[in-house]
């Protein structure tokens, strides 16, 4: 069996100094907000209260962080073992949006340095989704890197270690089922209570699931995405025709997903806003069609033997799951009263500084450590 | 014998859907009014947009003025914030001649909290930071609690809690009843500074019945109205206006202690058009049938470990 094995190379390409680069600049607007306040680097208001930081960094970035989840899915609920060499890569991917997240949340709290008080059981407000969320979003991070730990000891050389660590392993690799398919479906619910201010276009009571079942085909979009990518800059073995099956799942979950959207829409009445031509109507088409196309290319055998294709495929799934979480969490979202949000630059580059730094791990861990099989 | 993982699948899968079947029976939930809960009645038709409320708030809350103009004279808030825990806003329209008119005519409205029955900031708050106290019903703030998250502003349909965007160490802010006079017995500043009793303040049960009298009032008739609080012993004799039939705070939202009422639809003085259902009550569903006790993610974690173990068995 091929094992996986460190890719070796230079650590300081242009990429990864172009990474550190925006990362520095994003540290100096963390600097500011951190003396000034967060008025002083966003644009967020007690109208629009969440911004990029929360529906791009948290929401987005988790999600984004849903392969290592969506693949252990389908290994272990549905037995598919032949997915396994996609997980490890996966995995580290979804290492980093978690572990990133939990850095965004604490450059976005108001009061950081009493946010351990959500781990205080005197305080924990069990009605509360936003609790649920942080508890289950801070044991997963726990958990990814125990998954991610074996990597590391095999690095080390540490094989007893190792050895005792896998045979307790499966309580990991079921939690880390468990509380995704716990949490990201809450962070449907967390937006369940904005009520009015949320267009109907979004705002249903089957925001969970429809969290839940686009995080899972967001999930293996970015799996396929991430192995095109890395096969084709560090020549590994060809993936192509386990990508086509997953592709082809993909592609049956995303039929599922659309028949819920619009049957929803359409039963509470209100599929006569999405063709009104206005902004929110154009973005929920869009959001809709981003699926449409790529379902429509998938489902065709041919297709998915061709490795271009599914990697537009999987690079138009991975937009409209993002496009959907920032319509729930800012598009849609209208307090009224006039308030407006459009982030500003600073909120962007401390945003484009987390996303830099998830970069530059990906690369220094591929090349380090044993995350990729090669041919 | 060997569960058929197929078999297990279902099961659980089943399993999952009786649970997922309940927020329909659950729905049931209902909060009601607190017997001892204190609310305001703001009745726009007598408010003759003085802002004594806006100056009384001050007072009570030790808040500073929100200075505009050249010469900074004047306190002039446009909208609450931080700092403005009430405010006064005026509707116009056409000529603007005749008071509590829609069309031709003006009204003023009173904006702050509205303390609701089942309010929404409480149910969102992760760390426990807004509490709706068991007597009163006056939902306050507590800043050792807040992890300054913001899903408190998120989730109020009236948008109230304010956060202090411009302090490194921030709070949010709201009206809390001036719950630090009430408990000693005193009135909330707004009301005791209200000169015409547009603010007036009481239990919420009664205050309930005082607007559902005046609803009943022949407009242009001789009436007693309250000045400060129902129990105060002052009145004001004067002629009732003409009510629209709303009366806001009795449902929305599953009812607030706050209640208000007015010639002019609410709507047009920029009050939200809410459902009489809380969206706390939906959202709480959902979360407490699946998280209840622990136990449909106890289940699946077992079932999880089950599949999980098995699959390690075929060596990967």
């Amino acid at each position: 069996m091929k094992e996986e094995q460190p890719l070796g190379g230079k650590i300081l390409t242009p990429t990864f100094l172009f990474c550190l680069l925006l990362f520095l600049i994003s540290l100096l607007f963390i600097g500011k907000r951190f003396i000034y306040g967060l008025g002083a680097v966003t644009h967020m208001s007690d109208g629009y209260p969440w911004g990029i930081w929360i529906a791009f960094d948290v929401v987005i970035g988790t999600a984004f962080g849903c392969g290592g989840y969506a693949l252990a899915l389908l290994i272990y609920v549905f037995n598919k073992g032949e997915y396994h060499p996609l997980l490890r890569p996966a995995l580290m991917t979804s290492l980093f949006g978690y572990s990133l997240a939990g850095v965004a949340v604490v450059i976005d709290v108001g009061r950081y340095w009493q946010l351990y008080n959500i781990f205080l059981p005197w305080y924990m407000n069990p009605n509360s989704v936003l609790l649920e969320v942080a508890l289950c979003v801070g044991a997963y991070v726990v958990v990814l890197w125990v998954e991610f730990t074996p990597t590391f000891l095999t690095k080390l050389g540490a094989d007893t270690a190792k050895s005792r660590l896998k045979k307790i392993m499966f309580i990991f690799i079921a939690l880390g089922i468990l509380l995704p398919t716990l949490h990201q479906s809450s962070l449907g619910t967390v937006m369940l209570v904005a009520g009015s201010k949320l267009s109907p276009l979004w705002w249903t009571g089957l925001l969970p699931l429809l969290f839940l079942i686009s995080c899972i085909f967001l999930g293996w979009g970015i799996v396929v995405f991430e192995s095109c990518v890395s096969a084709q800059r560090y020549t590994l073995p060809d993936e192509t025709h386990l990508l086509g099956k997953l592709s082809a799942v993909m592609a049956w979950l995303i039929a599922v997903y659309l028949v819920v959207r619009f049957a929803d829409v359409a039963v509470r009445g209100h599929l006569n806003l999405a063709f009104k031509g206005d902004l929110l109507g154009n973005m929920f088409l869009l959001e809709n069609l981003l699926l449409l196309v790529p379902m429509g290319v998938l489902f065709v055998p041919a297709n998915r033997r061709k490795a271009p294709l599914l990697f537009l495929s999987a690079v138009s799934v991975v937009l409209a799951a993002t496009v959907y979480r920032l319509n729930c969490y800012i598009i849609g979202f209208n307090p009224g009263d006039g308030w407006r949000y459009f982030p500003a630059f600073g909120e962007i580059f401390i945003s484009m500084g987390i996303v830099a730094i998830e970069i530059m791990a990906f690369l220094w861990f591929i090349k380090r450590l044993p995350v990729y099989r090669r041919g | 014998m060997e569960i058929k993982r197929r078999d297990f699948l279902k099961g659980v899968a089943g399993g999952a859907a009786l649970a997922l079947a309940r927020p329909t029976l659950a729905l049931a939930r209902e909060k009601i009014r607190l017997p001892d809960a204190v609310g305001i009645l703001y009745d726009a038709t007598l408010c003759i947009g003085c802002k004594t409320c806006m100056v009384g708030c001050r007072k009570a809350n030790d808040l500073s003025p929100e200075m505009i103009g050249a010469q900074n004279l004047w306190d002039n808030p446009v909208d609450l914030s931080a700092n403005t825990l009430n405010i006064i806003k005026k509707y116009e329209n056409g000529t603007g001649r005749d008071k509590d008119r829609e069309t031709d005519g003006y009204s003023f409205i009173k904006r702050h909290c509205m303390h609701c029955v089942d309010p929404a900031c409480v149910s969102a708050c992760p760390a426990t930071a807004m509490t709706k106290d068991k007597k009163t019903g006056i939902v306050s703030y507590n800043k050792d609690a807040c992890i300054g998250c913001r899903y408190c502003q998120v989730a109020c349909p009236f948008n109230i809690p304010k956060f202090e965007w411009d302090d490194p160490f921030p709070k949010i802010v709201k009206c809390q009843l001036c719950n630090h006079l009430v408990e000693k017995g005193e009135l909330p500043g707004c009301c005791s500074a209200c000169p015409t009793g547009a603010s007036l303040f009481g239990s919420s049960r009664e205050l309930l019945e005082e607007a559902k009298r005046r609803q009943n009032m022949v407009p242009g008739k001789y009436y007693d109205f309250p000045l400060s609080s129902l129990e105060s012993g002052r009145t004001q004799y004067k002629p009732a206006a003409h009510y629209i039939p709303a009366l806001y705070g009795e449902n929305e939202v599953g009812g607030t202690q706050v209640l208000m009422l007015s010639g002019v639809p609410f709507g047009k003085l920029g009050l939200p058009d809410l459902p009489s259902e809380s969206y706390v009550a939906l959202s709480e569903n959902i979360q407490h049938t699946l998280y209840q006790g622990m136990i449909l993610p106890i289940v699946a974690l077992g079932g999880l470990i089950f599949l999980v173990r098995k699959r390690g068995d075929k060596g990967d």
